[in-house]
């Protein structure tokens, strides 16, 4: 693996957890009940959390005074690796827990995977998120059955959510040109754990999940869905307008 | 329009099915979660004091919910959740009869021996 492919891996594991812990933030102030407002913005603190570490790493690697801050507020959306499914809109509380729980369980999967790895950082910030990331699961995986096996409502709104969510599952398991470099990553016992997984849950909830829809991909490589603008926006506007601004 | 007053202590809601700290015709929403009291252990080998209250739809959310708003600062090691409707307390129209009594009672307190010199610590 050279140096320019661990750069961008680690990118994509910041970028991952960046785009996803900001769409989890929206629901500040708008979650359906004080106590779950409050989880799924801990959700979030501890995603940003973990994207800090891995943009910490990437700043040391790329070096000539890149830090953390430039590489998450000053980055164009075409240098951004993150997955496609974090940038999809929140839509509802069913699309949030969902993704939420099918993203953790793959994150789970992956980072142990990592841990194994030859870069000692990778593998020590994946140890340290597999603590957070079972919690979300837990979390996530509750209201997956709570929803499926739940009322009609609730049953509608969660098949909907697989219906929308699936067809940006299958870019987990397709690996970008760095990611192949990754010697220790097994793709195929990834999909294998991860589809077992999820079909227990979804069993569990009386769902089951579409067979061979199309997948999407591209977020990986930097071609992202039209999302992934207006979240930049949002996101870099303050440093973009007031570079070096401080608070 | 009748309007019926009643007058409801912390916790003093025994008959009730839905738990919760509203009484069950007044309620807005009869789907609403139930209330929970959080109970925290800050350490090991200190007892749990009581930290506040939630809203859950069962014992396993309460949990988690209690996790995420009550130790959310390195609050504590342990949780116990309990429905409200659980807690029964004391009326305060009879504190008098109730805590009163006590007040000229100190000799309960343990401080009326003479204890050796040679005991240290107590």
């Amino acid at each position: 693996m050279d140096q320019q492919q661990l750069i961008d891996y680690t990118l994509f594991l910041a970028d991952t957890n960046l785009i996803l812990a900001q769409r989890n933030a929206e629901w500040c102030a708008h979650g359906p009940i004080l106590e779950q407002d409050i989880a799924i913005t801990n959700i979030s603190l501890d995603l940003i959390g973990q994207s800090r570490n891995f943009y910490q790493h990437a700043a040391i690697l790329l070096g000539n005074g890149t830090t953390e801050d430039s590489l998450a507020y000053l980055r164009a959306e075409r240098e951004f690796k993150n997955l496609l499914i974090t940038e999809l809109p929140n839509n509802d509380w069913a699309h949030t827990v969902l993704r939420q729980f099918v993203y953790s369980v793959y994150a789970q999967l992956l980072y142990t995977q990592l841990m194994g790895g030859n870069d000692k950082q990778i593998a020590a910030i994946a140890e340290k998120a597999l603590k957070e990331i079972s919690y979300h699961i837990k979390w996530s995986s509750e209201w997956v059955i709570r929803l499926g096996d739940g009322t009609e409502e609730s049953n509608q709104r969660i098949n909907k959510a697989i219906d929308n969510l699936w067809p940006y599952t299958g870019e987990f398991f397709n690996p970008a040109y760095y990611e192949t470099a990754v010697k220790q990553l097994d793709f195929a016992g990834l999909q294998d754990s991860w589809t077992q997984k999820v079909t227990s849950v979804l069993e569990e909830a009386t769902l089951s999940f579409p067979q061979n829809v199309f997948m999407h991909s591209g977020g990986k490589q930097g071609v992202h869905t039209e999302n992934l603008g207006y979240i930049l926006a949002d996101l870099q506007y303050l440093q973009r307008a007031y570079p070096g601004a401080e608070w | 329009m009748k309007i019926a007053i009643v007058k409801n202590y912390y916790g003093d809601f025994g008959g009730e099915e839905t738990g919760g700290n509203v009484p069950k015709e007044y309620t807005a929403d009869s789907t609403a979660w139930p209330l929970w009291e959080v109970f925290i252990r800050s350490k090991q080998g200190l007892d749990h004091k009581h930290a506040g209250s939630l809203k859950a739809a069962d014992a396993q959310m309460a949990i988690e919910n209690a996790r995420d708003v009550y130790t959310r600062r390195q609050e504590g090691v342990s949780l116990w959740v309990v429905e409200s409707k659980y807690i029964h307390a004391s009326n305060p129209d009879d504190a008098e009869s109730l805590y009163e009594p006590a007040e000229d009672k100190i000799y309960r307190h343990p401080t009326f021996y003479d204890l050796p010199d040679e005991i240290k610590h107590m």
